[in-house]
Formats: C-alpha cells, sequence, structure tokens
C-alpha cells in the first residue's frame, strides 16, 4: 500500500537519517521525496510503498512516531487512499 | 501519484480546520430479541449489542489512526425499544434501559440511541409504557439516549404525546437537577424522524433497515469557514461553489472511512450523514460561517437566508460524493455545542423565535437550547406543536431538544459539559397556551400528504 509521511520540525542534523532509517529496517520503498526548509522549519513530504502483510504499518507508525517524539517533529504517517479519495474523482 | 498541494490540503483541513469524522454508528436490529418473559429479553438485547459491536471502537480508532483523521465518536443505534419489548408481558422499561446501558459500557461506545418509540398516529401500549418510563430511565442511565417521533406529514401529530412530552421534558430536568438537568439532552422528540441517522440523541435503527449495517456522520464547520475566508469578496454564486467543492471533499472522508469500516467489521455500509456538526471549540462552528458570511453575530437578519445558503450547498456538494447518503443532512445548529450561538445568544442576537424560524432551512430543529426551570409543562408543548407543525408543512424533519434547567433562570449558564457544552438560560414567552394544549387528539395530515 502507498503511504504518506509527512514530517514538519525545527531543522537539525539526521531528519532524513532516522526516517530512513526507520523506513529500511521496515522494509519499505520510498517512490518520492519533496523536502524544503521554511524560515528554520524543516517540512518533508514521502511517498513510499509500505509492505500490506502483517503490520508493518502499525510497526512504521509506531517507529515513527518515537523518532518524531525523541526529535521534537510532527511526523503523520496516512494511507494514500485518504487524499485520492478526497481530491479526485 | 497525489500531489504535493493535496496532501498539504487535506492535512491543512484536519490540523487547523478541525476536520474530523464525527461519528460512526453501527445499527443493530433488535427484532429478533423479542420475548415474553422480561429477562429473557434483556439478555437477548445484551448479548445480541455486544456481539455485534465488539470490535467497533477498535476498528473505528484504527481506520483514523491508517487515515490520520480523528474519528470522535463510535455509538450504536437499535429498533425503537418500545417496538422489541411490545411482546413482553410486564416489561420494565427502566430495566431494558440498563441493560442498553451495560452493553453500550461493554464495548465502549460513548451513546446508544433508541430507546424510542414512534407514536405519529397514537401510542401503543409499550409505547405509553415507554414514554411514562422515561424521566428516570434518563436518569438511572448514563449511555442511553431516546428519541419520540410524534408526529410526521404523511400522518399529522398526536397532540396527547406532544402535551405529554412537555411534562416528560419537565419530570426528566427534575430527576436530574443535580446535574444541569442533563437527562433532557439525551432526549430528542421528532417529526418525520428518520432510520438511519447516525447523530445522538436522535439516532435509532428503522425496522425497514438490515440487520446491522454502518452509517457514517462526517463533519467539517471548520473547513467550510476556513474555505470562505479565502474568498472575503466573493457574491453568493460564488460563495456556494466554494461551500459545495468542500463539502465534496469532506463527503468523499466520509464515505472511505465507512466503507473501510463497513469491510472490517463485516456489515454492510448504510449511508453517509452529510451533516456540519459543529463542537464547542473555537474554529469547529457554524455561527463561525455565518460571521464569515458577513453577518456580525448568529441571529442577525440574514441568518436564515445564509443557514438555507449552507444547508443547499452542503447537499448539493456531498451528494455526488457518496455512493447513498441519508441520516438528516444538513447543518445542526445546537446552541450549546457551538461557542459562536452561544455568544450571540447570551448577548440576545440569537432569540429562540429565530432560532425557530432557522429550523424551517436547516437540518434539524431546536436543539440544545436551555430554558428557565419554572417553564411550565404547557409551555414547552406549544414550543414542541410548533416546531412539528414547521417539520409537518414543510416535509422536512424537525426536533426538539429542549432543557429546562432546573433552578436556574434567563442569564444563568447550563454546563452540560463535553461535546454537549454548555449554554446561556434562554428567555422563553410565557404568554398562557393552557386551553390549546390541553384539547388533546390529533393534528389531522395536511393536504399535501395526499399523493397516491
Amino acid at each position: 500500500m502507498k503511504v504518506i509521511i509527512s514530517v514538519v520540525g525545527r531543522d537539525q542534523v539526521g531528519i532524513i537519517a532516522a526516517i530512513c532509517n526507520s523506513l529500511v529496517e521496515h522494509r519499505v520503498n520510498v517512490l518520492d521525496i519533496s523536502q524544503t526548509i521554511l524560515q528554520d522549519y524543516f517540512n518533508m513530504i514521502m511517498i513510499v510503498d509500505c509492505p500490506e502483510e502483517g503490520l508493518v504499518f502499525n510497526e512504521l507508525q509506531e517507529s515513527l512516531q518515537s523518532i518524531a517524539k525523541t526529535m521534537g517533529l510532527v511526523v503523520k504517517v496516512q494511507r494514500d487512499e485518504l487524499f485520492k479519495a478526497m481530491h479526485r474523482i | 501519484m497525489v500531489s504535493k498541494r493535496e496532501i498539504l490540503e487535506t492535512n491543512e483541513m484536519i490540523d487547523e480546520a478541525l476536520l474530523d469524522v464525527r461519528t460512526i454508528t453501527m445499527g443493530i436490529s433488535l427484532l429478533d430479541c423479542a420475548d415474553a418473559d422480561c429477562d429473557r429479553m434483556n439478555e437477548k438485547i445484551y448479548e445480541k449489542i455486544v456481539s455485534k459491536a465488539k470490535h467497533l471502537v477498535r476498528i473505528g480508532d484504527e481506520i483514523g489512526q491508517e487515515f490520520g483523521v480523528s474519528i470522535v465518536n463510535k455509538r450504536i443505534a437499535i429498533t425503537p425499544i418500545s417496538i422489541v419489548a411490545a411482546a413482553c408481558q410486564n416489561c420494565d422499561y427502566i430495566k431494558v434501559a440498563k441493560t442498553l446501558d451495560r452493553a453500550a459500557k461493554a464495548v465502549g461506545v460513548n451513546f446508544i440511541g433508541g430507546f424510542s418509540a414512534l407514536v405519529q398516529k397514537g401510542c401503543t401500549p409499550s409505547d405509553q409504557a415507554l414514554i411514562q418510563s422515561l424521566p428516570k430511565a434518563l436518569a438511572e442511565t448514563e449511555y442511553v439516549c431516546s428519541s419520540i417521533n410524534v408526529g410526521s406529514t404523511k400522518t399529522g401529530i398526536d397532540m396527547d404525546v406532544v402535551r405529554l412530552m412537555g411534562q416528560v421534558i419537565k419530570d426528566t430536568a427534575e430527576l436530574t437537577k443535580d446535574k444541569e438537568s442533563i437527562g433532557c439532552a439525551k432526549l430528542v422528540v421528532f417529526c418525520n424522524a428518520v432510520e438511519d441517522n447516525p447523530f445522538m440523541a436522535g439516532a435509532f435503527h428503522g425496522v425497514g433497515e438490515k440487520d446491522c449495517v454502518i452509517n457514517v456522520g462526517v463533519s467539517g464547520p471548520g473547513v467550510v469557514k476556513r474555505a470562505l475566508e479565502k474568498y472575503p469578496d466573493a457574491d453568493f454564486e460564488q460563495m456556494c461553489e466554494v461551500i459545495k467543492r468542500v463539502s465534496f471533499k469532506i463527503t468523499r472522508l466520509g464515505q472511505l472511512v465507512a466503507q473501510e469500516a463497513a469491510e472490517r467489521l463485516q456489515v454492510p455500509f448504510g449511508i453517509v450523514d452529510l451533516s456540519l456538526a459543529p463542537t464547542p471549540a473555537i474554529g469547529d462552528s457554524i455561527a463561525e460561517i455565518f460571521n464569515e458570511m458577513g453577518l456580525e453575530y448568529a441571529g442577525a437578519p440574514g441568518t436564515t437566508a445564509a443557514l438555507a445558503i449552507l444547508n443547499d450547498c452542503v447537499k448539493k456538494g456531498g451528494i455526488m460524493a457518496s455512493s447513498s447518503v441519508g441520516g438528516l443532512s444538513g447543518a445542526f445548529i445546537p446552541v450549546s455545542e457551538d461557542h459562536g450561538m452561544i455568544e450571540a445568544a447570551r448577548k440576545g442576537y440569537l432569540t429562540l423565535e429565530k432560532l425557530e424560524a432557522m429550523t424551517c432551512v436547516c437540518s434539524v430543529g431546536l436543539d440544545m437550547i436551555a430554558i428557565p426551570g419554572d417553564t411550565s409543562a404547557n409551555t414547552i408543548a406549544g414550543i414542541i406543536a410548533d416546531e412539528m407543525a414547521i417539520g409537518m408543512i414543510n416535509q422536512k424533519t424537525t426536533a426538539v431538544r429542549i432543557i429546562p434547567v432546573v433552578g436556574k433562570v434567563v442569564g444563568d449558564q447550563a454546563e452540560f459539559g463535553g461535546l454537549l457544552g454548555y449554554a446561556p438560560v434562554m428567555p422563553v414567552n410565557t404568554a398562557n397556551n393552557d386551553r390549546f394544549i390541553n384539547r388533546g387528539g390529533r393534528i389531522p395530515a395536511p393536504v399535501h400528504s395526499f399523493k397516491n
């Protein structure tokens, strides 16, 4: 399943590294990344391909939320059907 | 692949405009729980509710997590109890209410609706007994909600029950006076009640429904307000387009959640109710939409027109976004659950009479209005009769959920807590109506009901 990961927070060393390490651990493939810094704020949207079997989504969610807590970021992990449903006919 | 703009727009709606799914409501038929023995019926009711809804809260939370959208309430609607209990000899309705309360608590939902009776053309002995039990049933339970349908366009209005409901509301207020008469917040009097409404306190599972269904109520007044903020000078046609576009998006979210919930719970999908339901939170208010449209306070001249636009555009935008639209679908105007309405009422701009006019064009009716505790039962019955007449003649659902707060007078504030909010006690017209209400009998069906 395609999953959207959005990350916002004060810019610091290692945000992308931490997120990507977690993705590797869960065997999640990155399809697209868009990242900018706006007034010292790190802003990233990733589109990733998450294996559907087992509880990968839940584990990934947990792992990314723990990174968010440690680094003081706001991380959202959402299935992409939400955005398709709301914006595409 | 979804675009960055689409992701940002959705997440802005969720984070800043408080977009949420207001409720996933599981409708459960209890027709197969009927039994001549009261204890056996209670057992069957408990078993059926718990077995059908045991995963409802967990699955609702999981779906919310996966989409990053809060699913605020998980609720249950059941077959009107007066029908289920009709075959029961010596039925103890208080006991049934307590069984429902226990079942709701066991599965973790925040309300169970359907301690109800449909008496638009008269009462059965079971309906009578249920209505008589209401004050005690609502005082002694926490999660049980009740609705009584006293009229319809097709049948007219049962004025005997209207009079009785005036007294029932007074008695309910008295029995719950230590909690701001909150029992009345769980009791709705309807005209043209709908059978698939997922919102409380008026939800029940109609007899024409399947054994078990999932209905979803979406919300999002904040999203509409935000969208309108971007077009401060738009004319009415442009404004309508903006509301329609937003409500399409909100409804698609509801449809997605409803389908997902139905699939995981292995229960058929029923309807999406496209309602704008406010909460007491800042930014989640229908009154704020009126402000954005250009009215200083809800209740200002123009408010009924503004509400008509809003109600109609929500429907137009939402209808194409869902495979099955139902319930009440429109804009709710509860006073205590909307900080903008509360403010307008407190300052005297929003009166009971203006609210009554607004109910001609909103999705339901007079909702969550606190009135003085010494208001007479007949005055309350008169308010109900007026509201029911609006519904009957205009072929729409109308309702009264009014709270005569014992011990409070105009200008005081009643605190209901949580999503029920708080409300200033509003003045009521006290001119005597006893002779009118005491006539009794039935208002016959209006001429435009003869369609066959």
